[in-house]
């Protein structure tokens, strides 16, 4: 296996110091290292991150091949810094087994990119009415320890609580996708004052509190522990404060579109801005950042959702929900949270690697502290880089980005996976799957 | 601008403009021939994806006075039943030649993608999309009203100064949403009347008055009350449950007899139709002298032969908003 060093990259955006990474960890930091037989990889004024890991990811297969496939999924996480992703269970069929979660781990291990880890459903089939065979999927290869029904919401009280119950015993998260489904019918966008001027059916912030504020009740009583998915509104920020305040076991992420994008986004009726839960407020932006910052919401999760070009190329009401970001989700974050002076890099790095590892249990692999001997998990950012982001361009299988033809700042340079580089010089590294 | 879209995008001077075109070719319309040459060879598809044979018969008949190929396209019973996407119908019609594309759609903002996504170049007129905008409906409302209340020789004039009153189910109505914007350009003080679970969340930022009440509103003495039609099944509890029965409805919002004896001398009553008689509005109200609900259908007629006109005869089009 190929040896690198490193030479001159800030970690965290700190100091510069020389890294040797050999043997899928990394042996040697300092400065004016000796590259001898090692690749060298000029780093000076970038930024080295411990690798991202996304909680949230939807990879499509089993299933909607024709959207993404776990490659071409793994490919797009790779290229946007990422080493680690939980794919989500709502493929076809349904992660509610340990067959399919297996099928998807071994896919993520085939493919080589990135680590895959799969995400099992709560509920058989996502009908929400029956607890899957989640210790199954927990006792898998897959090593399951997130759970959710994303997609769709746990709306029954009696089967979330029997599901926080249940995790207990397993070191499990319900990571919930709160949407009350009453509530939501038929909703379009977000409930206010541009979906009342455009004639979408509004979709209130409330059906994503009322979920939460459930949800955080229902830990508290039961003692387990709770993801909340892709938070989007003020109030929700209130909520996870208020719960964390009282000592409830609970996290929360927010996702790169959520701390940039809102409802006006959707005047034009572009179908790429519709999105679940939808674009809210500019209040909405500025109070997920504001806890985002102060720790209120522990991580950001892209929610990458990929579609193919009919499901968006069609009237608002009939377009798919979801937008891709494993490609964007650094560059957005940078953008939203350092750029703007809310957050430093160490702090990004908590909030899409550290954190994030931890909840999902692969803390122990990944989002680790940049240190000798340490797994050479690591992502190199060029923060002065400026892209014009285009789909033709992405490794994603779908078109969908919200962002396209947007500038952002920052690039991802290159990528390693315990050791191996998976991206260098901004281009994926071609080579057969290591393991 | 190359399309009708939207009430809101008419500036003041672009709707006076619709208005006293359609008051040039009403005139014409006396006439034993009503026909005239302006669009001759020109193509308009009436591109329907929702029932309504009113507009689309009116449409129509605008285009065909005004002597242009009329193509009816409804979605029902054609390949969009079969599931061809709105891209492949709009190409379809682009291939075909289409000059003028007038679409009623149920999803909002269906227009705006026809117009915006370059599939095709047709001028595109929006017959109504969901619940988002209906601009020739309130360009006939409008045209109504200045006939009626604006004075004699209304050429040239706006709507400064009246007071119109709009009853019913605004969160469900495209033809609430453009009046409110076109009367409000116009100069006119609109007031909307809707028990709250029919008004949209955000509704505080339009540019008219809210009010619950509908006899309160009455007894400011309103130039005009406009009843919009308020479907029955919403009613149930499957349909949304918006309110608890018809007649607690038209209890509270209907203009009935005793209701319409409030209003001033001059004041009159519009329906957009089709009319619920006995719900939102009782047969004394709908066949009063005060009613001009019939001669709205006459006026649209006119509105959209002038919008036809503005889009479609040379020169002009870019005058249009």
């Amino acid at each position: 296996m190929t040896e690198y060093l490193i030479r001159g990259a800030r970690p965290l955006g700190g100091e510069p110091v020389d890294l040797r990474l050999a043997g899928g960890t990394i042996t040697e930091m300092g400065a004016g290292l000796e590259a001898g037989t090692a690749e060298v990889v000029e780093a000076e004024g970038l930024v080295l991150l411990p690798g991202l890991v996304d909680l949230h990811t939807h990879l499509r297969e089993p299933g909607r091949e024709d959207a993404e496939t776990v490659e071409s999924g793994s490919r797009a996480a790779a290229l946007g810094g990422f080493t680690a992703v939980h794919a989500m269970a709502n493929t076809n069929p349904v992660a509610d087994t340990a067959g399919v979660v297996e099928q998807v781990f071994h896919l993520g291990r085939r493919a080589g990119w990135v680590d895959v880890f799969p995400v099992g459903a709560v509920s058989i089939g996502l009908e929400g009415e029956r607890l899957a065979e989640l210790g199954a999927m927990a006792d898998s290869a897959a090593r399951v320890r997130v759970f959710s029904d994303d997609g769709k919401c746990v709306a029954d009280p009696v089967l979330m609580r029997r599901a926080l119950e249940y995790v207990k015993a397993l070191d499990g998260v319900i990571a919930q996708h709160a949407q009350e489904p009453r509530l939501t019918e038929g909703a379009q966008m977000h409930e206010g004052v541009v979906s009342a001027q455009i004639g979408l059916q509004g979709w209130p912030a409330v059906a994503e509190e009322a979920i939460i504020a459930r949800d955080v009740l229902l830990a508290e009583h039961v003692g387990s522990r709770l993801h909340v998915c892709h938070l989007s509104t003020a109030g929700s920020v209130e909520i996870v404060r208020w719960a964390k305040a009282r000592g409830i076991d609970v996290t929360a992420e927010v996702t790169p579109h959520h701390l940039l994008l809102t409802d006006e986004n959707a005047r034009d009726y572009d179908a790429r801005f519709k999105v679940n839960p939808p674009l809210r407020t500019q209040a909405d932006v500025a109070a997920v950042r504001e806890g985002l910052a102060d720790g209120t919401i522990d991580i950001v999760a892209t929610d990458h959702a990929p579609h193919p070009v009919e499901d968006k190329d069609c009237e608002w009401a009939a377009a798919a929900f979801g937008m891709t970001g494993l490609e964007t989700a650094l560059s957005v974050v940078q953008l939203a949270m350092v750029d703007s002076g809310l957050m430093d890099w160490a702090d990004l790095a908590r909030v899409l690697s550290t954190a994030p590892a931890r909840i999902g249990r692969v803390g122990d692999r990944h989002g680790r502290p940049i240190a000798v001997g340490e797994p050479a998990n690591l992502t190199l950012v060029d923060p002065a880089a400026r892209r014009t982001v285009d789909p033709r361009t992405q490794a994603t299988a779908s078109p969908n980005t919200p962002y396209l033809g947007r500038e952002l700042p920052g690039a991802v340079v290159a990528t390693f996976l315990r050791g191996r580089a998976t991206v260098l010089g901004g281009a994926l590294v071609e080579q057969g799957a290591p393991q | 601008m190359d399309h009708l879209l939207t009430a809101a995008g008419l500036s003041r001077g672009d709707a006076v403009r619709i208005l006293d075109t359609a008051a040039e070719l009403a005139a014409t319309q006396g006439r034993e021939i009503k026909k005239l040459p302006t669009l001759r060879g020109r193509t308009v598809v009436n591109l329907f994806f929702e029932d309504s044979t009113r507009t689309r018969i009116s449409f129509e008949t605008a285009a065909k006075r005004l002597s242009a190929d009329v193509i009816n396209f409804a979605a029902k019973g054609s390949s969009v039943s079969k599931g061809e996407s709105l891209k492949d119908t709009a190409l379809t019609l682009q291939a075909m030649g289409a000059d003028a594309v007038v679409i009623r759609h149920h999803a909002s903002g269906a227009p705006h993608l026809l117009a915006s996504s370059g599939w095709l170049q047709a001028a595109v007129v929006n017959a109504g999309d969901g619940t988002h905008q209906h601009p020739t409906q309130a360009l006939l409302d409008a045209y109504t009203l200045r006939r009626h209340l604006a004075g004699p020789g209304p050429i040239g004039q706006d709507l400064a100064g009246l007071h119109v009153a709009i009853v019913g189910d605004v969160l469900h109505s495209r033809v609430a949403r453009s009046n409110v914007d076109l009367l409000h350009t116009l100069g006119a003080r609109v007031t909307l009347v809707s028990p709250p679970t029919l008004l949209p969340v955000g509704v505080e930022a339009w540019p008219c008055e809210v009010s619950y009440h509908l006899d309160e509103v009455l007894d400011q003495g309103p130039d005009a009350v406009m009843m919009l039609r308020v479907q029955r099944e919403r009613m149930s509890s499957a349909g949304g449950g918006f309110f608890p029965s018809p007649l607690e409805y038209s209890r509270r919002y209907g203009l009935d007899a005793r209701r319409l004896a409030t209003l001033p001398s001059h004041a009159i009553v519009m329906h957009p139709g089709p009319m619920n008689r006995g719900l939102e509005i009782s047969a004394e109200a709908a066949d009063s002298d005060r009613a001009v609900i019939v001669e709205q259908v006459a006026n649209g007629v006119a509105v959209r032969m002038a919008v036809l006109y503005l889009l479609l005869a040379g020169g002009r089009r870019e005058d249009l908003a």
